[in-house]
């Protein structure tokens, strides 16, 4: 790259240094961005939490009250604890569930890019206010979810209105978006080469046994990456519960980040919901630090 | 002859699944749109989606309904776009200069930064919210009639998520061909837009496709940013229709539902090849 300097061609230490960095410069966006919009906001939030800030009367008190509140108060624990539900519920379901169909769809399926488009579509419009409208509809007391059921003869609940199925409900809106976790699965399974499976075969291993001593082995990278990526999103959930069941009955579904909003932007505590995010921060932070650091013992990177 | 019997019975087996599951999953949406054109009365009574006595007065009260003059569902889908296209540019183009940066220089410091750009990826946007809100109160931005907080962030590359997938792309792209545009005395700077851009293209457009989904759904942003009726979008214009009657009129927010959405089904259909190869590659090297 560098040509022999000319008598008439001289770099002066400037030019030279912004040859060195020419890619630096076109860091400078994100630089301000991430410094302005993620660095500056992530710092005073922390800062916050340790405050009573109120959006209208400002910061009176420091100290950690609102972590001890947090970890004391019934509606806060309730809701960490739902929030952990609804992640240990959505997450396998929604794997199991991308794995098994991509596992099918993976035989010589005809029209197979017609399923795959047809199990991707909810994905893409999942997390839109007309399909949590939708939801209510399906799942009303008198929807169409209670209308099938009855006839099999089995009354169902009234699913939203309900403690103990309305979260389950709002699960099934994530786990009905299982569509671009199978995508990846199926561009994983592709890969796996075809002679592992002939050797198999002719060592005379089953095909359940195949299944589970080749195909998931070779694509632990995908399983990996989507494990972490759905933990990421589950415990973010705000549409479905904000929108579907208002946090309701009786709190039942209200996630954390539900509470969240609703400590910032309803009764103005933002020092509390700063608090509380922190609390979710670090348990994701933690999950994911846990998920990287058991890589080694499970994920198989061919190269 | 046994191994064909098996054979087929697994086959069966097959496309059962695939065909049971596939109804299942597509048959809410496949409902809606029969509902929209059935009248109140019917649409609980049964689960099929073809009425007996269509109406089209779900339609006609969804696009005639306009609160007090303020906004209607064409205001509504004019104040989408006006933030969302901006978003769905800038945020290309941004990621891809970072990306560039990223991916094809070498300076002091860039693995560090590097570093930083993917913890971000694992930032969760709700530890931001109260700070950001507090921030663009400050600018004045709050009820902005510019939508500025929704779309001024993404000039500066801050979706992370993006940049990162155009790093992995870049990286693909192999390097002999902007060593020969420099030697040919091309800059930096047009090495970009003559050279990686258009080799990019495909995933420029991935980009660009889900990012135009992701904020069409976009919720929060505009609960948190916009507070006046007259410039709501989509999203909040849903979900105001369908708090107020209680669910009475369910034909009606239906096919306000159906409506919102079909945009985004269009551009779906259209690029479909373009989003499934977006998210494949994207994890090949993830």
């Amino acid at each position: 790259m560098s040509a022999p300097a000319t008598k008439t061609y001289r770099r002066t230490p400037f030019k030279r240094w912004c040859d060195e960095n020419t890619g630096l410069f076109f860091l400078i966006p994100w630089i301000l961005g991430f410094l302005i919009f993620k660095a500056y906001p992530f710092a005073s939030s922390l800062f916050y939490s340790f405050t009573d800030m109120n959006f209208f009367k400002g910061i009176s008190q420091y100290g950690i009250m609102n972590y001890v509140e947090i970890f004391t108060n019934r509606k806060t624990v309730s809701s960490l604890l739902t929030t952990v539900k609804y992640a240990f519920m959505t997450v396998p379901l929604k794997l199991v569930f991308a794995l098994f169909i991509a596992y099918i769809l993976n035989f010589k399926i005809k029209f197979v890019n017609l399923f795959r488009t047809v199990y991707y579509i909810p994905s893409i419009l999942g997390g839109s206010v007309a399909i949590a409208v939708l939801w209510r509809a399906l799942f009303k007391d008198t929807g169409v979810v209670n209308t099938i059921l009855g006839i099999f003869g089995i009354a169902g609940p009234d699913w939203l209105a309900d403690k103990g199925w309305a979260l389950f409900v709002i699960c099934l809106l994530r786990v009905w978006q299982f569509g671009s976790a199978m995508v990846l699965f199926l561009a994983a399974l592709k890969g796996v080469p075809a002679d592992l499976y002939e050797a198999a075969t002719i060592d005379g291993a089953s095909k359940t046994r195949q299944f589970f001593s080749i195909t998931v082995p070779m694509i632990t990278p995908v399983i990996f990456y989507n494990l972490v990526t759905q933990i990421a999103q589950a415990f973010q959930e705000f549409n479905g519960p904000y929108i579907i069941t208002q946090g309701g009955p009786r709190n039942a579904t209200t996630l954390v980040s539900l509470l969240v909003y609703n400590y910032a932007f309803k009764v103005n505590e933002m020092g509390m919901a700063c608090a509380l995010a922190w609390v979710m921060f670090v348990a994701v932070a933690l999950l994911t630090i846990i998920a990287f650091s058991s890589q080694k013992h499970w994920v198989y990177y061919a190269d | 002859m046994k191994i064909s019997t098996a054979h087929k019975i697994g086959r069966f087996f097959q496309y059962f699944v695939l065909i049971l599951v596939g109804i299942i999953m597509i048959y809410p949406l496949v409902w809606m749109v029969g509902a929209t054109f059935k009248t109140n009365a019917e649409i609980f009574s049964g689960i099929g989606f073809i009425t007996k006595n269509p109406t089209l007065q779900g339609y006609i009260d969804a696009v005639t309904q306009n609160y007090g003059g303020d906004i209607s569902i064409w205001k509504a889908f004019v104040n989408t776009y006006s933030f969302v296209l901006p978003k769905v540019i800038f945020t290309v183009i941004s990621s891809v200069i970072a990306a560039y940066g990223f991916s094809r220089f070498q300076f002091k410091g860039r693995d560090f930064l590097f570093g930083i750009m993917i913890s971000t990826l694992f930032l969760p946007q709700v530890v931001l919210n109260v700070p950001q809100y507090l921030m663009y109160n400050t600018f004045g931005w709050i009820n902005s009639p510019l939508y500025l907080p929704l779309w001024v962030p993404t000039l500066f590359a801050t979706e992370t998520y993006f940049v990162y997938q155009l790093v992995q792309f870049m990286r693909s792209i192999p390097h002999d061909l902007d060593e020969a545009a420099a030697i040919d005395g091309c800059g930096p700077v047009k090495i970009l837009y003559k050279i990686i851009c258009p080799m990019l293209s495909p995933s420029l457009v991935a980009c660009a496709l889900f990012q135009f989904m992701w904020s069409c759904n976009d919720y929060m942003g505009p609960l948190l940013y916009v507070q006046t009726p007259s410039k709501y979008p989509m999203s909040i214009f849903v979900k105001l229709s369908m708090d107020a009657d209680n669910g009475f009129n369910w034909n009606r927010i239906l096919a306000l539902s159906l409506i919102s959405i079909i945009p985004q089904l269009v551009v779906f259909f259209c690029a479909q090849d373009a989003f499934i190869d977006g998210i494949s590659a994207g994890a090949v090297k993830g």
